[in-house]
C-alpha cells in the first residue's frame, strides 16, 4: 500500500480524533454539559462571538497589544542583542543578570508595572514586552556568539572591517536563532497579555473574555474564548515561521 | 631556483608549550604550486594561516617580494567550503564579495566574474544558493572567490579532503587548469601524498614540530597531468621519495 499519498493528511487524525472523543463523551453525558459543552454548541459559539460578537472584537484587542509588545521587544532587544553578542566579554558581564530576568516570572512584575503606568494598556503591554525583550535578547546574543567562526575569518581574510564583519556575516548568521526568540517571545508575551487581561482592570481582551464566561457560567463561550486564544497562538508562531522560511532560506541547509 | 616570492625569515610560532616553529627559515618561488606535506600536527596549515595572516606568528618576518601582506592581494581557500561561503548569498554574489568590499562598482563585478568564468571556462549556474550546488562546485565556487581579485598568491588549505574521492580527482583537474591559465604562486595544503605529488611544481616536506624543512622537492612532470602521470617511473620515484622522507619523520622521535 501507498502510504506516501496519506502523510499530508496525518495532522488531521489527531483532529478529527479529538472531536470523535468529544462529541462521544458530551453525547453519552458522560461529563456535566454545564462543563464540557458539545462540540457543536462550543464551535456555533465561536463562529457567532467573532462574526461580529464580543469575541471578535476581544479577538482583535488581544492582537493589537500581544504585537505591540512583540513589536517593542523586537526594537529594543534585537539591536542590543547585537551589541552584547558581538562581544563576548561585554555578553559573559551581563549574562547572569539576563538569565536571572528571563528566569522571573514576568508575572510577578505586575504589581511593579501597575505602580508605574496604572491600569491601562501600557501595563500589560510593558509587562509582555518585558518578558518578550530578554527571551529575543538572549537568542540574538547566542546566535550573534555563535556565527561561524570559519564564515568570519574567511570575511576577516578577503579584508572585511570589523563593521562589515558585523553587518554582513554576524547579523545574517544571527537571524535563524532570532527567529526562535521571536517565536518563543511572541509566545511568551501572548501568555502575559492574556493573564493580564483576566485580572488586571481589563474590560476587553481574549483573557478577559475566557474569565468572563466562566464567571456567568456560560462554558460554550468560555471554550470558544479558549480556541481562540489557542489559534491566535498557533497562528502567531506559523506568522513568524512563513516570514522566516522567505527571509531565511538558507536555515537548516 | 626563481626569484622567491615569499620569504619567510626567523618565524617562530608556539601553542601553549608547544613549539611549531623556532626560528624557521624559507624561500617560496614565484609563479609556482608548492604542495605543502608532512606528519600529522606538524603545523602544514599553522604555516600557510601564519602566512596568509590568519594568525599571528610570535616572532619573525614573512615579505612577499619585500612587501607587507597588507600591502598585496591574495586569496585564501578554506577546507570547510560550506562553513567559508555565505549561504545567504548566491554563487555569482559569493566570489564577487571582495570587489564588493573593494568597493568596484556592480557592473564592474559583474563583468569582472563573467570574465573569471569564462577564463576558467567553468560550467556552473552561479545563480544558485551554494546549499543548493554539490560541494565540489561549492569549492570551486571558493576558489572562485579567491580568485576573483586577481591574488599575487593563493593559500589552499586541505580544499578537497571533505569531498568524496570521484569529486577530490575532478578538483584536482580543476585546479591544475586554474593554475596553468593563472599562473598564480599557490601554496596548497595536503594530506594526500599522491595529490601533494600530481600538483605540484616542488613539495614542501615538513618534519614534526619544531618544523623544519625535511625536504624541498621539485616535480618535474610535465604539465597537463594526467592520470598517466601517476604512473609514470619518474612520478613514482619522486613520490616514493617524498614518503621515505615522510617516512623518516614520523620515526624519529
Amino acid at each position: 500500500m501507498n502510504t506516501d499519498r496519506f502523510k499530508p493528511l496525518l495532522p488531521l487524525f489527531g483532529v478529527v480524533g479529538l472531536l470523535a472523543i468529544w462529541s462521544f463523551v458530551t453525547w453519552q453525558r458522560w461529563v456535566d454539559p454545564v462543563l464540557l459543552p458539545s462540540p457543536v454548541s462550543t464551535f456555533d459559539a465561536l463562529w457567532k462571538g467573532m462574526n461580529g460578537g464580543a469575541l471578535g472584537f476581544d479577538f482583535v484587542k488581544t492582537v493589537y497589544r500581544t504585537a505591540a509588545s512583540t513589536a517593542i521587544a523586537a526594537v529594543i532587544a534585537i539591536p542590543l542583542g547585537i551589541i552584547l553578542g558581538s562581544s563576548e566579554q561585554l555578553y559573559r558581564s551581563l549574562e547572569f543578570v539576563i538569565d536571572f530576568f528571563r528566569s522571573t516570572p514576568a508575572s510577578a512584575m505586575f504589581p511593579l508595572f501597575l505602580v508605574l503606568f496604572g491600569v491601562g494598556d501600557e501595563t500589560k503591554i510593558s509587562v509582555a514586552a518585558f518578558g518578550a525583550i530578554l527571551v529575543i535578547l538572549f537568542n540574538v546574543a547566542y546566535g550573534v556568539m555563535n556565527a561561524r567562526k570559519t564564515r568570519l575569518l574567511a570575511a576577516k581574510v578577503m579584508g572585511a572591517s570589523r563593521l562589515r564583519v558585523l553587518f554582513d556575516v554576524m547579523l545574517l548568521e544571527s537571524l535563524p536563532q532570532t527567529f526562535v526568540g521571536l517565536r518563543n517571545g511572541v509566545s511568551l508575551a501572548l501568555v502575559i497579555i492574556v493573564v493580564a487581561e483576566m485580572f488586571i482592570g481589563s474590560q476587553d481582551g481574549l483573557g478577559h473574555s475566557v474569565f468572563e464566561a466562566q464567571q456567568l457560567f456560560d462554558m460554550p463561550r468560555m471554550y470558544a474564548a479558549i480556541f481562540a486564544a489557542g489559534a491566535l497562538g498557533y497562528g502567531l508562531n506559523l506568522f513568524f515561521l512563513v516570514i522566516e522560511r522567505q527571509f531565511v532560506h538558507w536555515s537548516g541547509k | 631556483m626563481k626569484r622567491p616570492h615569499v620569504t619567510i625569515r626567523g618565524l617562530s610560532k608556539r601553542f601553549d608549550k608547544t613549539v611549531i616553529y623556532d626560528n624557521f627559515d624559507l624561500d617560496l618561488p614565484r609563479g609556482e604550486l608548492i604542495s605543502v606535506f608532512g606528519p600529522n600536527g606538524c603545523g602544514k596549515s599553522t604555516l600557510i594561516n601564519m602566512i596568509a595572516g590568519l594568525i599571528p606568528q610570535d616572532r619573525g618576518q614573512i615579505l612577499f617580494d619585500g612587501m607587507r601582506l597588507d600591502e598585496i592581494k591574495f586569496g585564501y581557500v578554506f577546507q570547510n567550503y560550506r562553513e567559508a561561503l555565505f549561504p545567504w548569498l548566491r554563487a555569482f554574489d559569493n566570489i564577487s564579495y571582495p570587489l564588493k568590499l573593494m568597493k568596484v562598482p556592480a557592473k564592474e563585478r559583474r563583468g569582472r566574474v563573467e570574465k573569471l568564468v569564462t577564463h576558467l571556462g567553468i560550467k556552473l549556474d552561479l545563480n544558485l544558493y551554494p546549499y543548493q550546488m554539490s560541494g565540489g562546485q561549492q569549492q570551486l565556487v571558493s576558489i572562485m572567490r579567491a580568485l576573483i581579485v586577481e591574488p599575487e598568491i593563493l593559500f589552499l588549505d586541505e580544499p578537497f579532503s571533505a569531498l568524496d574521492y570521484e569529486m577530490t580527482l575532478f578538483m584536482r583537474e580543476q585546479l591544475q587548469r586554474i593554475f596553468m591559465e593563472t599562473g598564480t604562486t599557490t601554496v596548497l595544503v595536503s594530506h594526500d601524498l599522491e595529490e601533494a605529488v600530481f600538483l605540484a611544481d616542488h613539495v614542501l616536506l615538513l618534519s614534526r614540530h619544531p618544523a623544519r624543512v625535511a625536504d624541498f622537492v621539485p616535480v618535474r612532470a610535465a604539465r597537463a597531468r594526467t592520470d598517466a602521470t601517476l604512473s609514470d617511473p619518474e612520478f613514482v620515484s619522486t613520490k616514493a621519495h617524498c614518503l621515505d622522507i615522510f617516512q623518516r619523520e614520523v620515526r624519529r622521535v
